[in-house]
């Protein structure tokens, strides 16, 4: 039976994809072993035995490949992993640096190259959209709060203060960025990212593409946004500019697997790139119900086969996310807390 | 025809009066009367054309109340941008 390993299963209040990717997966056929990878004991994706059919957790990216490696090698002893689909940006770093060891084992994983994951990453995202020939608003950097102050103090408020992976907080006055600088910093280190606000509707492109200008995307358009800036309900919508911007990223970088654009559309239909996130969203699943299974077609091109020369899906299609509980018991998942993983499945 | 229809001619319109633009995700609301009024731009009547086949369906006199709650509507679909004015 084949196994796959998703990550990224902290269904929370400000969701990781991980969930709605094995969703998409399940719904769409997929009848092998599905093996969680978490970093904490109560992500909330990995105590339901209805999505993960085993469980383990992996050290924090900061402890390195090295550490990585070992512990999948662990899982890969138990499972025989089919293939891996990271749903965290901060872990794909120590995976491009073991794709190697993973194939030696054979062990599948569609990830862009280190190139293509800097070109993406804040510190280069403005510059490199401008070379592809897509607007983004001003993205300035500071190493300090010196010149946080004289940075925000040049530049029109609000402005966006926010972290290099997670994290965004709208400042309206200079104090209120130095404030949520100081939060991003503590948590992030420098330098802190101060971006302009762009006005406009908030629009996103969940991508999937095979790095040679092969590409399958659907776009969103939130309806309701937490507190946290997270979209909490959405509608799917075809806008034909950020299909565009998405087929011109995706081939101009020559990306290969998941990606979310995120997007601010101006009252003149301008499009403003804000951000990329080199994998799926959290909102996934909708591309499922939309009737285009994004990380199905991935799936496909892991096991080797083309992404469809053209794809389609259905707009006005709504999502919400829905807050409820799930139930275990402690004796269930007490190996979570002891050896750091769970085993759901009836017999291995 | 004094308006670019082509952003109208997409909308998903439901027989319930909600309209989808299904490229912004933009999500309006209206009435029936509003509804005929979108229903006969798309199918290709001018402003005047509009306010007799009102009149005949409401049985409304085609005077200053009828050409005014007209205007207001059509205003309010040149403002949202669901109705854009034709350049020629």
């Amino acid at each position: 039976m084949v196994s796959l390993a998703v990550s990224g299963l902290a269904a929370v209040d400000n969701p990781a994809p991980g969930v709605a990717v094995i969703r998409c997966l399940r719904e769409e056929g997929f009848a092998g072993t599905i093996v969680g990878l978490a970093y904490d004991v109560l992500e909330p994706g990995i105590l339901n035995r209805e999505i993960v059919d085993a469980a383990y957790l992996l050290p924090y990216p900061k402890a390195g490949k090295a550490a990585l490696l070992e512990r999948l090698v662990h899982i890969h002893e138990r499972h025989h992993l089919h293939a891996i689909i990271p749903c965290l940006d901060s872990e794909l770093t120590n995976l491009i640096g073991l794709e190697k060891e993973l194939a030696a084992r054979s062990i599948r994983c569609i990830l862009p190259t280190s190139a293509q994951l800097k070109a993406v990453s804040k510190r280069r995202l403005t510059g490199q959209l401008a070379a592809l020939g897509v607007k983004s608003p001003e993205t300035r950097f500071a190493s300090g709060p010196q010149e946080i102050r004289k940075i925000v103090e040049e530049m029109d408020l609000p402005v966006f203060i926010k972290g290099p992976f997670y994290e965004a907080y709208k400042a309206r006055t200079v104090e209120e960025a130095l404030h949520f600088s100081s939060i991003v910093a503590d948590r992030w280190g420098y330098p802190v990212i101060i971006q302009e606000d762009v006005k406009g509707e908030e629009i996103n492109a969940a991508v999937v593409s095979d790095g040679k200008g092969g590409c399958a995307a659907v776009c969103m358009k939130k309806l309701v946004i937490t507190g946290k800036g997270k979209g909490w309900t959405g509608v799917s919508i075809k806008n034909e500019k950020l299909l565009a911007i998405a087929r011109a990223i995706t081939s101009g970088i020559g990306w290969r697997g998941p990606m979310e654009i995120e997007a601010i559309q101006g009252p003149d239909d301008t499009i403003w790139v804000i951000e990329i996130n080199p994998r799926f969203p959290a909102w996934i699943y909708l591309s499922k119900a939309a009737g285009l299974n994004l990380p199905y077609l991935l799936l496909q091109m892991i096991e080797g086969r083309s992404l469809p020369a053209e794809s389609d899906y259905r707009t006005g299609v709504v999502f919400s996310n829905f807050t409820t509980n799930i139930i275990t018991e402690i004796g269930t998942i007490e190996g979570l807390f002891t050896a750091g993983e769970v085993h759901y499945e009836k017999e291995l | 025809m004094p308006f670019d229809l082509h952003k109208l001619q997409q909308y998903a319109i439901s027989a319930n009066g909600l309209i989808f633009d299904p490229e912004t995700g933009s999500i309006f609301t209206t009435n029936q009367t509003g509804l005929s009024i979108l229903n006969h731009l798309k199918a290709g009547l001018d402003p005047d054309q509009v306010k007799e086949r009102l009149a005949e369906e409401y049985e409304v006199p085609t005077g200053e109340v009828l050409d005014h709650d007209l205007n207001d509507f059509l205003n309010q679909l040149l403002s949202l941008h669901i109705v854009q004015e034709n350049d020629g």
